[in-house]
């Protein structure tokens, strides 16, 4: 029966399907459970989590990857697997606390302050999440200071800042600034992303990476985090 | 099933309904005021045994009438020409009902040019920076022959918007003669295509040999009516307003046979049309309508296309410039006056005047294939791969075109609104405004997956330099390599041994050359 389940989920992650009433890729699975009701079944079946992790949403996640490498998968499937597993991660996080599964890290993600564009920050907000990490996001047109204080509450190992505009980059070099000022800066790595900037625009402000799009995100905290151990 | 084209939904049209009629009457007054030249006999005898005024003008070797055609009898011959006319096909999915009245396009090679383009990539290595090596495509001009014409329909079998097969390039090979190339070029083109075959015809005296081949390849007389895989194109009125002796013969031999046919006319505003649109477009109307007019006397319903291959001069050397955006207008408007004769409409975009692809070529051809498309004739020719107007034809760059039509394609599909779709969005918006990240990715999949967004440009090279060549010679490598139903064995045998003239490396291979 577990084996069922996590098969199914397997299935339902390389799908993209979070809910009974999505579409997947075909109509193969449609009106049957998707990766949320899934996992809440597995759950219930005393599945435990890192085993719902392992066999089923990454193993799914890892099926993506290559039919995305293959261009036999676009970046909407790739997304839509991303949030299915993303969602999947909030139903098990207290399953995971308890039996001590650690996530691959801490990201914390936002728009700075004078911005509201928030298409690409969501977009790597989902994509981090569906590859496993922790993420925490500011929303947009968030203060410096905010920003800042948030750091320090949560302790995140990245930090992402995003903006679209020409105007509004510079504010990511004053939040370097400002983690400096306040002791954080060597606590926490900071990646900018936006059409705005740039690997230059990146060294120019003391930021640890530039990252293009979402699936380069993923790959410089892999690094970072390969680094780490 | 015949083939789809595309149907254009409330087509673009330049004239009112008053311009309209003014070129009707136009060209009606210039039917018989000043009327036109005959230098073919039996033309001026049949007009002139039907009531028109035909006096002769001059004697000797080269004897000339001049006809002027009531317009009663124009009238007459609108009536009795067919407004559906069916191009069959070897392969019948491959065939094309053309409705006069019904704006469905259908995409075309032609017309035949005398060069060749072989593509080539040469390497080129940066001077200030040796290690940088770009390949940069390389074209080099020749005639043509009986091999290109074969690979040319094979990769045009499997281009998936052309929908007919006008024979690409003049066969010029040394066992080519006038007598044998009528022959070798309608069987070079229908023994690598599936799709209709449409030709000029070099010599009447092949005429026969053709229609027998056809006849073969259809299964029996019947069966070539049913199913005409072959049609015939007529340059038969000379701009201004003369019937030429030879091709006119042609078109009244073809008409007698039942066969469908074009009658073309190709005049270039600023030379041998009135540089003014309301001049050009009176004068290839008369001119169009005195040899649909011919056609049905000489056999009464006999399937005719309104062929327009109008034309502005270029005004530094007075060549012909399909680029100039005036070529669109006249092409616009003819589609206009055949749909309001309820004829099929025989149009021309695509043809740019640069002789190699590039900026310009693709500029010229895009903007004429989007506006005469929309304007809606039935059939849509030189469409795919030539280039210096009339003159050059390159393989490569048909399957470009093939890439543009299907974008225009695409653009042409109806609107999806309906109660249905209104409902389905209205729930996804409520749905996703509700949600953290506010995106509505996750229902593009079905909607891509089921052919409803269109797809990626497919010679699209890393975004860093332009691939788009070598991608798209590619693309036409692999086209050559893919398999093309050819003509049955035994089919072949007989057609070997009744048509005379047949180059037997026609089916040996492809690339010897005699």
């Amino acid at each position: 029966m577990s084996e069922e389940i996590i098969a199914l989920l397997k299935e339902n992650v390389i799908q993209g399907r979070k809910t009974i009433e999505d579409e997947g890729v075909d109509e193969s699975l449609d009106g049957t459970p998707g990766v949320l009701e899934l996992t809440q079944s597995a759950i219930e079946k005393g599945i435990p989590a890192d085993e719902i992790i392992m066999h089923g949403l990454t193993a799914g996640m890892q099926i993506v990857g290559e039919k995305f490498a293959t261009k036999e998968y676009f970046i909407p499937d790739m997304l839509a697997s991303a949030e299915a597993v993303g969602r999947a991660m909030d139903i098990l996080k207290p399953y995971l606390e308890a039996s001590n599964v650690e996530t691959r890290g801490k990201f914390m993600i936002v728009t700075v302050k004078g911005d509201i564009h928030d298409i690409g920050k969501n977009i790597v907000a989902i994509l981090l999440k569906g590859a496993g990490y922790e993420v925490n996001d500011l929303g947009i047109d968030v203060a410096t200071e905010k920003i800042v204080e948030a750091v320090r509450e949560d302790k995140p190992e990245y930090l992402g800042l995003s903006a679209l505009l020409t105007t509004t980059m510079v504010v990511m070099g004053e939040i370097i600034e400002a983690l400096k000022e306040n002791g954080l800066r060597d606590k926490v790595k900071v990646l900018i992303g936006g059409t705005a900037v740039s690997d230059e625009y990146a060294d120019e402000i003391g930021a640890d990476a530039y990252c293009e799009d979402g699936f380069q995100a993923i790959k410089k905290l892999d690094a970072f985090q390969a680094a780490r151990t | 099933m015949p083939r789809e084209g595309i149907l254009v939904h409330n087509p673009y049209e330049r004239m009112t309904k008053e311009q309209v009629r003014q070129i009707h009457h136009a060209s009606m007054q210039i039917l018989t005021d000043p009327g036109l030249i005959s230098f073919n006999r039996r033309a001026a005898e049949i007009f002139a045994s039907n009531g028109a005024e035909v006096t002769p003008v001059s004697s000797g070797d080269h004897p000339t009438w001049l006809v002027k055609i009531p317009e009663k009898l124009v009238l007459h011959a609108l009536d009795s020409a067919p407004r559906i006319v069916k191009l069959g096909a070897r392969n019948p999915d491959n065939a094309l009902i053309l409705n006069g009245e019904e704006p469905r396009v259908y995409f075309v090679t032609g017309s035949e040019t005398n060069i060749w383009l072989d593509v080539e990539f040469p390497t080129y290595v940066k001077k200030s920076d040796p290690k940088i090596e770009i390949q940069v495509p390389e074209f080099r001009p020749r005639r043509g022959t009986v091999a290109d014409l074969c690979q040319s329909a094979h990769v045009c079998e499997h281009l998936e918007t052309l929908d007919g097969y006008i024979r690409t390039v003049n066969i010029q090979d040394k066992d080519i003669t006038e007598d044998n190339k009528d022959v070798n070029k309608f069987f070079a083109s229908l023994n690598n295509t599936t799709k209709h075959v449409m030709s000029g015809l070099t010599s009447l005296s092949q005429l026969d040999n053709v229609v027998n081949m056809a006849r073969i390849i259809a299964g029996g007389e019947e069966e070539l009516k049913q199913n005409p895989i072959i049609s015939f194109i007529t340059c038969l009125v000379k701009s201004p307003l003369q019937f030429v002796e030879d091709t006119t013969d042609t078109f009244i031999e073809v008409c007698k046979r039942g066969l469908p046919v074009v009658v073309s006319s190709s005049p270039q505003a600023g030379t041998t049309a009135p540089m003014k649109e309301a001049g050009i477009m009176a004068q290839i109307n008369a001119e169009v309508l005195a040899g649909i007019t011919l056609g049905q006397l000489v056999n009464k319903g006999t399937p005719v296309l309104y062929g327009s291959v109008p034309v502005r001069a270029r005004m530094d050397n007075l060549d012909d410039s399909y680029g100039a955006v005036e070529t669109s207008q006249y092409n616009v408007d003819c589609s206009q006056m055949a749909r309001y004769y309820k004829i099929p409409n025989y149009s021309t975009s695509g043809v740019c005047d640069p002789r190699t692809p590039g900026t310009q070529s693709s500029v010229e051809r895009l903007f004429s294939d989007i506006l005469v498309t929309l304007s809606g004739p039935q059939y849509l020719h030189c469409a795919y791969g030539l280039l210096e107007c009339n003159s050059v034809f390159c393989l490569t760059q048909a399957v470009l075109d093939d890439a543009h039509f299907q974008m225009i394609k695409f653009f042409l599909r109806p609107a999806r609104i309906d109660e249905t779709e209104i409902a389905e969005s209205l729930k996804q918006i409520r749905e996703v405004v509700a949600t953290p990240q506010k995106l509505y990715i996750s229902y593009i999949r079905r909607a891509m997956r089921s052919r409803q967004i269109s797809p990626p440009y497919p010679f699209e090279g890393d975004r860093e330099t332009d691939d788009v060549f070598a991608l798209a010679y590619k693309r036409m490598q692999e086209l050559l390599a893919r398999p093309v139903d050819h003509i049955d064995p035994a089919t072949t045998a007989r057609i070997f041994e009744e048509i005379p003239g047949l180059l037997r490396r026609q089916v040996d291979g492809l690339k010897t050359e005699g």
